[in-house]
C-alpha cells in the first residue's frame, strides 16, 4: 500500500469532506455556472468552502476540480485553462487545509459516453492523463475519480491517474437497476471492485446517487469482494421541492447516526456528497470519535 | 415472413449490421414496410424494454438495441412517408437552459426513435425560447425535457411558464426526467409526467401521445 495511505489508514474511518457545489452556491455561484471556473475568478469563496470543512473535521478534502478534465471545461468554453483551473484548485485547497488535512484531488466523469462514440477512449485517456499531470504537479496527496457512472471510463481515469504514482481513489455511482445497486451501465458492486482493482485503484468506493441506506449494502458488499479499502459518500438522501427551494430532507444527525452502519462494515473513508455540508462532516466527526 | 423473426432477433440482441441488411432484403423481397414495424420491430423493443425492467438488460442494451432499430427504420421510414403513415408522436427533446449533460437526454432520444417517435433533438442548455419555437415550427405533440442538476431543475419551472405566457402550454404535453427529479417536482411545475429512466420515458410518451 502507498505509505500515504497506510499513514492515513492507521485510525479509521477516515472522515472526507461534503459537496462543494451547493456551498458554493451560497455564496453566490449561479445556476449553470461553472464551479470549476471560481478557483481563478473566486478562490477566496473557494478556500473559504475548503476551510470550513477542514474544520468541521475532514482529515481529507477534495479539490473544486470535478469539471476539470479538456472534454468537460470544452462544454463551457474553457479548455484552454485546465492546467490553471487544476493548479489553482490544488492550491486553494492545500492553503485551506494549512497541514491539518490531506488533498485528495477530485477528477469527475467528462460528461461524455463511449458507447455512441461521441469520444474515443484515447480522447478519454489523454484528458484524464493531462488532468491528473497538472494534479500532482501541483501537490495534490492523492487522486479522487469520483461520480462515475461507466466502469470502462473510470479505468481510463485509474489508468491516467497510476501515470502520477500517487495513491488512487475510485468511486463509482450505483442508482441503476430495480434494487438500485448497478450503475448505470449495469455494473454490480463485485465487477466494479474486481474491475477497478485490477485497472491499478488503491481504494474502491461508491458515491452520489444514493443516501445512506443505499449505500450501506453496497460498502458490504464492496467491502466482501476487494481487500482494497473502501471510501463511501452517500448523498443526503433524495432531494425535495420545498417552495421553489432544492431541499434534502435528512439532517446532519440522522446521516451520522447512519453512519455507524458504515464504520461497522469497514470502511476506510467516509464524507457526503449532494446535500451534505460542513455540518454533516460535524456530525460524523461526533458521532465516529 | 419467417425471415423477419430473425429482424426481431436482430434488434433484441443489438446487432445493426444484420438488422440493416435484413431490413434491406426484405423491403426487395416486397415486405410491407408498416407490418415489419409493427410486427417485428416494436415487438423487439418492447422485449428490449421488458429486460430492461427486468435487470436482465441495462443501459448498453438499451444503446445498442435502439441502433439497430435506428438502422432499420433508415430504410423504412421514407417509405412509411411515402405511403402517408405518421410517427407514434413528434417529439421535441433538449436538456434545459444552464444544464450541459447531454447523455440522459440522448438515452431518451434513441429509446423514443426506437418505438417509432419522430425526435427532435435541441441539444444542451436550451432557453425556453428555443423550445417554444421548435414546438411551433415542428407542430410537435410532445415536448421532453431534462436536467441532470438541482441547481438547473428550476430551469424546467420556466420553461413550462414560457409556454404559457406564450399560449402554447395547451397544445402540448409536457414530460420531464433527470437524477433530481420527482413526481412531486412534475407536479409542482405543471409537466404531465415524469420518468427515471428511459425506458420509463417510452411508455410515458406512448400514454400522453394517446392521451
Amino acid at each position: 500500500m502507498h505509505p500515504t495511505l497506510v499513514r492515513l489508514l492507521r485510525s479509521t474511518p477516515v472522515l472526507t469532506d461534503g459537496a462543494w457545489g451547493t456551498q458554493l452556491q451560497a455564496l453566490g455561484l449561479r445556476a449553470g455556472e461553472c464551479p470549476d471556473a471560481w478557483n481563478l475568478t473566486h478562490p477566496e469563496q473557494v478556500r473559504q468552502v475548503a476551510r470550513l470543512y477542514v474544520d468541521a473535521g475532514s482529515a481529507v478534502i477534495l479539490t473544486n476540480t470535478f469539471r476539470s478534465n479538456r472534454i468537460a471545461l470544452e462544454g463551457f468554453g474553457l479548455a484552454d485553462k485546465v492546467v490553471d483551473i487544476n493548479t489553482s484548485g490544488v492550491r486553494i485547497s492545500r492553503e485551506a487545509a494549512a497541514g491539518r488535512a490531506l488533498i485528495f484531488a477530485s477528477i469527475g466523469p467528462t460528461g461524455k459516453m463511449l458507447m455512441t462514440e461521441e469520444v474515443t477512449p484515447d480522447e478519454m485517456l489523454a484528458a484524464f492523463t493531462e488532468q491528473a499531470a497538472a494534479l500532482a504537479s501541483a501537490g495534490a496527496d492523492a487522486l479522487v475519480i469520483e461520480t462515475m457512472s461507466d466502469l470502462e471510463e473510470a479505468k481510463l481515469a485509474v489508468q491516467a491517474a497510476r501515470t502520477t504514482g500517487l495513491p488512487v481513489v475510485a468511486s463509482m455511482v450505483f442508482d441503476s437497476g430495480k434494487d438500485k445497486d448497478r450503475t448505470m451501465m449495469g455494473s454490480t458492486p463485485e465487477q466494479v471492485a474486481e474491475e477497478l482493482a485490477a485497472a491499478g485503484a488503491d481504494v474502491i468506493g461508491a458515491n452520489c446517487g444514493l443516501g445512506m441506506e443505499g449505500y450501506i449494502p453496497i460498502a458490504r458488499r464492496l467491502r466482501a469482494a476487494t481487500h482494497l479499502p473502501i471510501w463511501i459518500k452517500p448523498n443526503a438522501g433524495l432531494p425535495e421541492m420545498v417552495e421553489g427551494k432544492v431541499t434534502y430532507r435528512t439532517t446532519p444527525e440522522e446521516f451520522a447516526r447512519q453512519a455507524a452502519a458504515l464504520r461497522d462494515a469497514g470502511v476506510a473513508f467516509v464524507g457526503g456528497c449532494c446535500g451534505t455540508s460542513p455540518q454533516f462532516v460535524h456530525a460524523l466527526s461526533t458521532m465516529l470519535r | 415472413m419467417e425471415d423477419l423473426k430473425k429482424l426481431y432477433d436482430a434488434i433484441l440482441t443489438g446487432n445493426f449490421k444484420s438488422a440493416k441488411e435484413i431490413t434491406q432484403q426484405a423491403l426487395a423481397a416486397g415486405a410491407d414496410p408498416q407490418a415489419m414495424v409493427q410486427q417485428y420491430m416494436i415487438p423487439a423493443m418492447d422485449e428490449v424494454g421488458r429486460r430492461y425492467e427486468a435487470n436482465e438488460y441495462f443501459v448498453p442494451e438499451l444503446l445498442i438495441s435502439a441502433r439497430a432499430m435506428k438502422a432499420s427504420l433508415e430504410f423504412i421510414r421514407p417509405l412509411l412517408i411515402a405511403s402517408g403513415a405518421e410517427p407514434a408522436g413528434r417529439v421535441v427533446i433538449g436538456t434545459v437552459k444552464g444544464d450541459l449533460h447531454d447523455i440522459g437526454k440522448n438515452l431518451v432520444a434513441a429509446m423514443l426513435e426506437g418505438a417509432g417517435f419522430e425526435v427532435i433533438d435541441l441539444g444542451v442548455d436550451v432557453s425556453p425560447e428555443k423550445f417554444i419555437t421548435a414546438l411551433n415550427e415542428k407542430k410537435a405533440g410532445l415536448v421532453a425535457m431534462s436536467a441532470l442538476l438541482t441547481t438547473t431543475m428550476n430551469s424546467m419551472k420556466t420553461t413550462v411558464e414560457a409556454m404559457k405566457a406564450a399560449g402554447v402550454r395547451n397544445n402540448v404535453k409536457i414530460m420531464i426526467g433527470g437524477a433530481p427529479v420527482t413526481e412531486k417536482y412534475a407536479e409542482e411545475i405543471g409537466a404531465d409526467g415524469y420518468s427515471t429512466n428511459a425506458n420509463g420515458a417510452v411508455a410515458l410518451a406512448r400514454k400522453l401521445v394517446a392521451a
